[in-house]
């Protein structure tokens, strides 16, 4: 009986575990975020280190291949996999917190001063394309850690949600128990926080994995420019020196194609999470 | 009407003067003191005290004050005066910018406008017809998580050199003598096809999947409901169900062309096409910040121009936009 209470108190849970996608998604996420963090453990190389004949295609001492330098693609992979998940989850966070805050205050008090302000700020943050912005302030800074980047990267992701927060935030306030609590003389501060954050959390989770998902992206777009941390290595930095040593006209199909690969899949697998939680946070679309 | 221009116009120009200011400041105040690694590379170059006399004083005006200097940086802006050219010396940033920017042009306006299109059109059958939703859903999300550099590789690899159909590098082959001959524009094609795609193929499915989830939530609101209880036909909802749809996909459009360009930057840098933004990584290597500068400034232009044409045309397809700001509702 216990168990079936359980349930019932947290149905979303429930049917978050119990959505195809969801779990689809978790599994491969867990499974990548799980290279990440104990392949290096595993692996009996460095990732600067001359680990056997160059120019080896995937065989049972080296899992996705050598290098041309002999160097093992596999170890670079899970080193870089580590700095580059670090870079997102750095970013996405404080892009999603900027984005919350500002999208968060401009809709809650709409049509003023600080609305216009913000918005203003937002759009013209959305306009300018992103990675040529981030090209520009990383290309003058000579010194780049991982902390830098996520933060020039985070710079230039918030608009959009901010602009869906507010956008969110503006359809929650006209509800009616917020008028409610208006008319009955709740403190503001307490509006926001039982009223309307509370209503936006599973929003704010899902906004939080496309954030993810796109810091991602921008990181490994400056990594593959050369533009990433001065210092280690990153997925986009093994593209780029698979690249540069012309590894698809040599046929080294492993050094190019398995890195990306790993991190579509891993994209891919948080966008299912994404729609799959849709689904269980919005029961109109559960059908489907 | 005017005043929804007005508006999005004034954003604009604000848009404009921050990333000229940005131009501006960033290699004033950024570490490392770029300006004196410039100074230091310009005065070993043949004639480049020339140039230190007339562009740095001019533009740079070290010795004025920061107000004076920004005054400067913008008069010779309207000037057309970007600079000259450390790694193409003595090219005009401008002159090596306008030899660039027609590749950017003849690659980005048929991927974005035919992902789009079709993007639209195959989220809207995935949306209503099941069978082919299971299957075309995981496709999409594929493509939209694909970093548009590591996709460019994959198809380079696929059709560049295992089937050997398309040359990976460059905008034609070096033998070739640009003209309005046969033999160059099917080269020319050949060279175009695999960046086109691969841009192409990348936007595709976020359109689709935008467009799918509009179409799932517009045959389920009330007036869909309505239609059906009057008897229309499942085609004529979803007509309308579509034409309620593009609405915000314009509106994604104009969001996501900074990425686009973004994702343009990386696609050229994999097949080398001579574009703005191969041309700015270039730049990025040598250090040659003028040319940075002006591509950075021009890619910044481009976007700004297609929002403000998305912004009339979404003026002309949404009524409300019509109607609320010319005062007739």
């Amino acid at each position: 009986m216990a168990v079936k209470d359980f349930w019932k108190r947290h149905e979303n849970l429930y049917f978050a575990v119990s959505n195809k996608k969801v779990i689809l998604g978790v599994t491969v996420f867990l499974a990548i975020v799980a290279l990440a963090i104990f392949g290096p453990m595993v692996t009996p190389y460095d990732y600067e280190e001359f680990a056997g004949r160059g120019y080896q295609p995937p065989s049972k001492e080296h899992w996705f291949g050598t290098t041309i330098m002999g160097r093992d693609v596999f170890t670079q992979v899970v080193f870089g996999l580590r700095s580059t998940l670090l870079v997102g989850f750095l970013a996405g966070t404080i892009a999603s917190a900027i984005g919350l805050v500002v999208g968060f205050v401009s809709g809650f008090f709409s049509g003023k001063a600080p609305d216009e302000g913000l918005m203003a700020l937002t759009n013209i943050f959305m306009v300018i394309p992103s990675l040529t912005l981030l090209i520009i302030l990383s290309a003058y800074l000579p010194y780049r850690g991982i902390a830098t980047q996520a933060i020039i990267v985070a710079a230039t992701a918030w608009p959009w949600t901010a602009r869906a927060v507010r956008s969110q935030t503006l359809s929650l306030k006209s509800q009616e128990f917020v008028n409610l609590s208006r008319i009955s003389a709740a403190p503001t501060f307490r509006i926001i926080r039982e009223d309307i954050a509370a209503n936006m959390f599973s929003y704010v989770f899902m906004v939080y994995i496309l954030q993810f998902n796109g810091t991602i992206l921008s990181s490994v777009g400056l990594e593959f420019l050369g533009l990433g941390p001065t210092r280690g290595i990153s997925l986009g930095l093994v593209l780029q020196n698979a690249v540069n040593w012309n590894a698809l006209h040599l046929g080294m199909w492993w050094w190019t194609i398995i890195p990306g690969l790993i991190l579509t899949l891993m994209i891919v697998s948080l966008y299912f999470i994404n729609t799959g939680l849709d689904e269980v946070f919005n029961p109109r679309l559960r059908e489907m | 009407m005017g005043r929804y221009l007005t508006r999005k116009l004034i954003i604009y120009i604000i848009t404009f003067l921050f990333a000229v200011t940005l131009n501006w400041a960033v290699p004033r105040f950024a570490p490392g003191d770029p300006i004196k690694m410039l100074l230091s590379r310009f005065e070993v170059m043949e004639g480049g005290k020339d140039i230190l006399e007339s562009f740095f004083v001019k533009t740079f005006g070290l010795d004025r004050s920061p107000l004076q200097q920004y005054v400067g940086f913008w008069r010779s802006l309207f000037a057309g005066d970007l600079g000259v050219s450390i790694s193409q010396y003595p090219k005009s940033v401008f002159n090596i910018i306008r030899g660039a920017i027609i590749y950017d042009f003849i690659i980005l306006l048929p991927a974005i406008i035919l992902s789009w299109i079709i993007g639209n059109k195959l989220g809207a059958f995935s949306g209503v017809n099941k069978k082919a939703d299971n299957f075309l859903m995981p496709v999409f999300y594929f493509l939209t998580s694909s970093p548009y550099f590591w996709f460019a590789l994959v198809i380079s690899y696929v059709f560049g050199i295992v089937l050997g159909l398309f040359p990976t590098s460059h905008a034609y082959s070096a033998t070739m003598r640009p003209g309005w001959t046969l033999a160059f524009i099917w080269d020319f094609f050949l060279h175009w096809f695999m960046p086109f795609l691969s841009l192409f193929l990348v936007q595709l499915g976020g359109w689709a999947i935008g467009m799918r989830n509009m179409i799932i939530y517009e045959t389920n609101t009330n007036y869909a409901k309505y239609m059906e209880s009057l008897g229309a036909t499942e085609r004529l909802i979803r007509n309308y169900g579509f034409r309620n749809g593009i609405l915000p996909q314009v509106t994604g459009l104009a969001i996501s062309l900074g990425t686009i360009v973004s994702g343009a930057v990386l696609t050229q840098m994999v097949f080398s096409y001579p574009g703005l933004g191969y041309l700015m990584v270039q730049a990025i290597k040598q250090n040659d910040y003028f040319l940075i500068q002006g591509c950075f400034l021009f890619l910044i232009i481009m976007v700004l121009l297609a929002n403000f044409v998305i912004d009339i045309i979404y003026m002309f397809i949404d009524p409300r936009v019509r109607h609320s700001y010319s005062g007739e509702v």
